[in-house]
């Protein structure tokens, strides 16, 4: 398809505006964190008078970074495993079993999702203190209380995207491992897991964006020994003296892992949407 | 119900469903019968207990005086019945007052915020359609937004909009001289822009992302019938590639509607606990009231009302949609 001049100058014009929007923040984050503390107090500088990594080593004694890191890659990864795992079992059944009451599951988890998360944080907030205070288990401001979660909240959107993707995987291939002798469960994790691992990675991929990025339920159900890093880096920005160049080092340091990680297996992220999400 | 119930109604409902096949052994037809309920089990006891208790706690709540005095048991605190609804849509009072201004700050903030993310996503989409020199690194690109945490992306936001030491100002006020001294951004009437910017920053790439999604399914040759018919890029675009995404638009915008308006992160990250009054979304109004006054019961008619709203709007928007959807297909 030739396209004409016109098209071309708007789609030029178009993305370099749109690609210097997108990197504004990012400009600013990389070069405010190599900056030194005069360069980031006074007025904004484009060119930083002078390079130093200084902020990257004061940002683990400003704060106690290198906990918060742990708490949230502790309980990001747990979440993820088990949101992964549920989620697996939850879309076999959709994808291969007609049963009663499955419309009313598909559509009552897919609900939750578009429910305003506020309207959950307080009764939750209840909920953990009480079951704390009958049976001694400490769900508030512990890991686990915010694993468990964590993982619902991306369960309902992996469960729908994985029923898509299992969906489009042939039933003979289930068919097959059966006649060898497999149970259904053998089936799905032999066979099924195997085949979708593009959906599942996608779905990994969600779910531990979800659980590191999440602020409001973070801030609530979090004390001084669990908080994450959506709460911990909140710590540099609130003190009486801002300093924004460590503010920026630890933004980018604690971005790195996800924005790594999701660049790399985007790829797998489109095509698991194209399959699961677009219906 | 007990579990024989159920697994003997899952039977019919299998039965009916492969009329023609032999009956299996009994013993293996009812484990295969419980085995989805089974695999379902452990999804369904968590959405129950993060979401569906919480959130019938969450009516229960808002019909109860429920103080600080009553965190600890809070099925001790007294009845209040349609108290703190009365409170809460009693315009004239300034609770009612406060989060009226709050729900239509939030209704127009998110109309911009739809329509914009939406407008740049299709384009973007769009003009990312074609194969170019560039175009893969653009696409990674496009995508940082999304993968960035919130709250590292909104501080940065934050530092950008600073007053003396922002970017923002250095570029406006000292570069482009326009105004007579730098502006607040994060404080006073300037605070709903900041946060739009912020907010479309943020979530056009998953538009994008959708988009992108969705042009994959327009077949080839319609664009290949259209150029031989002697269609430009520029028509092309208007009579096939828009009209095919329509489908994949109608479920965009509900969600981005969705989101946008249940936003918390955004405005908590970029203002902390309490947002200015022009950029006031309701989630973080909730929130604040609710934990400034530690009157849970008003928060809770409050999340209610808000509910209700989301619930109503999108039960109207499907309606409509689906039965547009039926008349063009017939």
């Amino acid at each position: 398809m030739a396209a004409p001049r016109s098209f071309l100058w708007t789609r030029r014009i178009f993305l370099t505006l749109l690609t210097g929007f997108v990197l504004l923040p990012v400009y600013v984050m990389v070069s405010s964190s190599l900056k030194p503390l005069a360069d980031v107090s006074g007025k904004f500088r484009w060119i930083p008078s002078g390079l130093t990594v200084r902020p990257y080593l004061d940002i683990w004694d400003t704060v106690p970074l290198a906990d918060y890191f742990v708490n949230s890659l502790a309980v990001a990864s747990a979440a993820t495993v088990l949101s992964v795992a549920v989620a697996v079992f939850a879309a076999y059944a959709l994808s291969r079993y007609d049963f009663r009451g499955k419309r009313v599951f598909a559509v009552t988890v897919l609900s939750t999702q578009m429910f305003p998360g506020i309207l959950f944080l307080l009764p939750l907030f209840l909920l953990y203190v009480n079951i704390g205070n009958a049976t001694g288990i400490a769900l508030f401001g512990s890991r686990e209380g915010l694993i468990l979660t964590y993982l619902t909240f991306s369960l309902p959107f992996s469960v729908w995207m994985l029923t898509g993707y299992f969906d489009s995987i042939p039933r003979e291939l289930d068919e097959a491992a059966k006649v060898d002798g497999c149970g259904p469960v053998g089936a799905l994790l032999r066979v099924i897991v195997p085949a979708a691992s593009p959906g599942i990675v996608a779905v990994a991929v969600y779910a531990f964006m979800t659980a590191w990025g999440e602020v409001l339920f973070a801030s609530v159900m979090t004390n001084d020994t669990t908080r994450t890093l959506a709460v911990g880096l909140q710590g540099y920005a609130t003190q009486n003296d801002v300093y924004w160049n460590q503010v920026m080092a630890a933004s980018l340091v604690v971005s790195v892992p996800v924005v790594a990680g999701f660049l790399l297996l985007q790829r797998y992220l489109v095509t698991g949407l194209t399959a699961g999400a677009v219906k | 119900m007990t579990q024989t119930a159920v697994t003997q109604r899952s039977e019919r409902a299998v039965r009916k469903a492969a009329p023609g096949e032999a009956p299996a052994p009994h013993r293996s037809g009812r484990r295969r019968i419980a085995l989805p309920y089974l695999l379902l089990f452990p999804a369904l006891v968590l959405e129950l207990l993060v979401h569906l208790l919480p959130m019938l706690m969450g009516i229960g709540m808002s019909f109860k005086e429920l103080t600080q005095f009553f965190i600890r048991d809070w099925s001790a605190a007294p009845w209040a019945g349609l108290d703190n609804y009365g409170v809460s849509i009693d315009f004239d009072a300034p609770v009612g007052q406060a989060l009226l201004k709050s729900f239509l700050t939030t209704c127009l903030f998110t109309l911009a915020s739809v329509a914009l993310c939406w407008l740049l996503g299709t384009a973007a989409a769009v003009f990312l359609q074609e194969n170019f020199r560039g175009r893969g690194i653009l696409r990674t690109l496009f995508l940082v937004p999304y993968a960035l945490p919130v709250y590292a992306a909104v501080i940065t936001w934050s530092f950008m909009f600073q007053r003396d030491n922002g970017l923002i100002n250095h570029v406006l006020h000292d570069q482009l001289g326009i105004g007579d001294s730098p502006l607040f951004w994060l404080i006073g009437d300037n605070s709903f822009w900041a946060l739009l910017v912020v907010s479309v920053w943020k979530g056009w790439p998953f538009a994008f992302l959708t988009v992108m999604a969705g042009l994959q399914n327009i077949p080839r040759d319609m664009y290949e019938a259209a150029a031989l018919d002697g269609a430009g890029v520029w028509k092309q675009v208007r009579h096939i590639t828009l009209p095919s995404l329509r489908q994949v638009n109608q479920v965009l915008v509900l969600v981005l509607f969705l989101w946008t308006f249940n936003d918390f992160n955004t405005p908590f990250v970029l203002f902390g606990k309490a947002a200015p009054e022009a950029a006031d979304l309701i989630s973080l109004h909730i929130y604040q009231s609710s934990f400034q006054t530690w009157n849970f019961g008003t928060g809770s008619a409050m999340s209610v009302l808000l509910l209700l709203f989301l619930l109503l709007v999108t039960g109207v928007y499907l309606l409509l949609t689906t039965r547009g959807r039926k008349s063009s297909d017939a």
